[in-house]
């Protein structure tokens, strides 16, 4: 598994309690369009991925990132940043 | 004979409104406007459109010919009908004019905005006081200018539309923290890279459910790491700490708040917004920042209101200790009627009864209205956890009276509702 295998598993694990749908998570599932997300659970999810990782994903970083794969990609970069 | 050119703004011919091609712009708030459709349709009144035809005093209105209870306003200390300051106005409306026409950095300051900021720093004990054109522009103001590329700003995430308004319209890096948190704002700054400047952004009164923030320890943390600090104190001036300063006096953190933010249209009761501070290079401000100088300063008569409120609210111990009274007995009465409320204990002059959905909410609210009481009707987004609230707001002017009259009402309402037993 590589590391981008297992951040990809954990952000599908912290995506689980806001999946009230029960979406199929690919790379290209989306979280405003696929996962219906409004600002507050957008707010909460990323406060648990920064916790889970350490990092900060500000809110500029925040309005580039639609699908999950981008998030993974992200979250990689600044785990490799800091 | 040629046909007469459609005109675009005639509402008699609506389909000259309809663009000719391309999607119309409008058609993403089909949603809303369909939701609000189906809830109009049950037959109740739109909270969003109600008209004040008369006011008779700070507590008092006709609204849709029936006198009302004023209960959702944010003049908390009842300076809307002050003799003083109304008189203030009417002498500056003679000696002034209607309006100044202009930007505070050309010809926009008189003797009156010298004034209201010659108050503010009195009242707030700073060094320097800058005068905007409303609250929600002293915010922009701040938030866009203060920060730049390379810097942070840390804010709360129930932060007010004004300060999430001024982070969009500047260039810093945002990063948000969960709300009221001091463990979470603090594993936030040890995170952040050791370069670039940083800005905390905190609110004294939190206005959609009315919970105070621990400023103190908040401060605290943002200071060992660093940051400059902004408190805003619209929800809390007038009435927090010895001198009513707000939550961060009597938080007794005075010393380490770099910024107050500030409005005239709560406490104070016109319309205005400030920041005082008692930075060395604070006056620069007033040459870059966009919200203060690209848009009119405010009307004579306003800045002779607000000053004279200002200079009034030092002395207004009684009325301060009257609204604390009225907010213990609203808060206790109504937990004791059985409605859920938003705060353990009141701890402002906002007391927030959570309500199950938007129907519910609407129903009691109308109620209410029809018994005679005014309350906010607040729903998402502009409420945190998408919560809907009716929003009571407390005035210093409210007799014992009226508030045991209120309790009456809610209960009244609840009951009808079915919201309590």
């Amino acid at each position: 598994m590589t590391d981008r295998d297992e951040i990809f598993d954990k952000v599908s694990q912290l995506i689980a309690p806001f999946n009230k749908k029960g979406v199929t998570l690919a790379e290209a599932t989306t979280f405003a369009g696929d996962l219906e997300w409004d600002s507050l659970i957008v707010m909460d999810f990323v406060a648990s991925v920064e916790d889970e990782f350490d990092i900060l994903i500000t809110m500029n970083m925040q309005a580039e990132i639609e699908t999950v794969g981008q998030l993974v990609d992200a979250v990689e970069q600044l785990r490799s940043d800091s | 004979m040629t046909e007469a050119a459609r005109n675009p703004m005639d509402p008699a011919d609506e389909t000259a409104i309809a663009p000719s091609h391309g999607r119309d712009l409008f058609s993403k708030f089909d949603a809303l406007i369909a939701e609000r459709e189906a809830l109009l349709d049950t037959g109740v009144r739109d909270p969003f459109g109600l008209v004040m035809e008369q006011v008779l005093s700070p507590t008092r209105a006709i609204i849709k010919g029936k006198e009302t209870i004023l209960l959702g306003t944010y003049n908390y200390m009842g300076m809307t009908f002050d003799p003083d300051v109304v008189a203030a106005g009417k002498q500056a409306l003679d000696d002034y004019g209607a309006g100044t026409t202009g930007s505070r950095v050309l010809n926009g300051t008189y003797q009156g905005h010298r004034e209201v900021e010659e108050a503010l720093k009195d009242y707030y004990g700073t060094a320097h006081a800058m005068v905007f054109s409303t609250g929600y522009q002293a915010n922009l103001g701040l938030m866009a200018t203060i920060a730049g590329k390379e810097d942070y700003i840390i804010l709360d995430a129930d932060s007010h539309a004004s300060i999430y308004d001024g982070c969009a319209l500047g260039n810093a890096q945002i990063v948000r923290f969960r709300h009221n948190s001091v463990e979470d704002l603090e594993r936030r700054l040890k995170r952040l890279p050791p370069e670039g400047g940083r800005l905390v952004v905190l609110e004294g009164v939190y206005s959609m459910l009315g919970d105070i923030a621990p400023l103190k320890e908040m401060v605290e943390v943002a200071k060992r790491h660093g940051a400059m600090v902004v408190v805003d104190e619209a929800h809390g001036m007038g009435f927090f700490g010895e001198k009513g300063r707000g939550v961060f006096e009597e938080a007794g953190v005075e010393d380490q708040v770099d910024f107050v933010v500030g409005t005239f249209s709560k406490s104070v009761g016109t319309v205005g917004g400030f920041i005082v501070s008692n930075h060395p290079k604070f006056e620069v401000l007033r040459l870059v920042c966009r919200p203060y100088v690209f848009t009119a300063s405010l009307p004579p008569s306003v800045v002779a209101t607000a000053a004279t409120s200002i200079r009034k609210l030092m002395h207004a111990g009684e009325k301060r200790a009257h609204l604390w009274e009225n907010s213990r007995r609203l808060h206790q009465g109504l937990r004791e009627l059985g409605f859920t409320l938003a705060t353990p204990e009141p701890q402002s002059a906002i007391i927030a009864v959570l309500l199950a959905d938007q129907q519910t909410t609407v129903l009691m609210w109308q109620a209410l209205l029809e018994a005679g009481v005014y309350v906010n009707m607040a729903r998402p987004p502009a409420t945190p956890a998408g919560m809907y609230l009716l929003r009571c707001s407390l005035c210093a002017e409210h007799s014992r009276e009226e508030v045991g009259r209120i309790l009456e009402m809610f209960a009244a309402a609840g009951r009808a509702t079915g919201v309590i037993a």
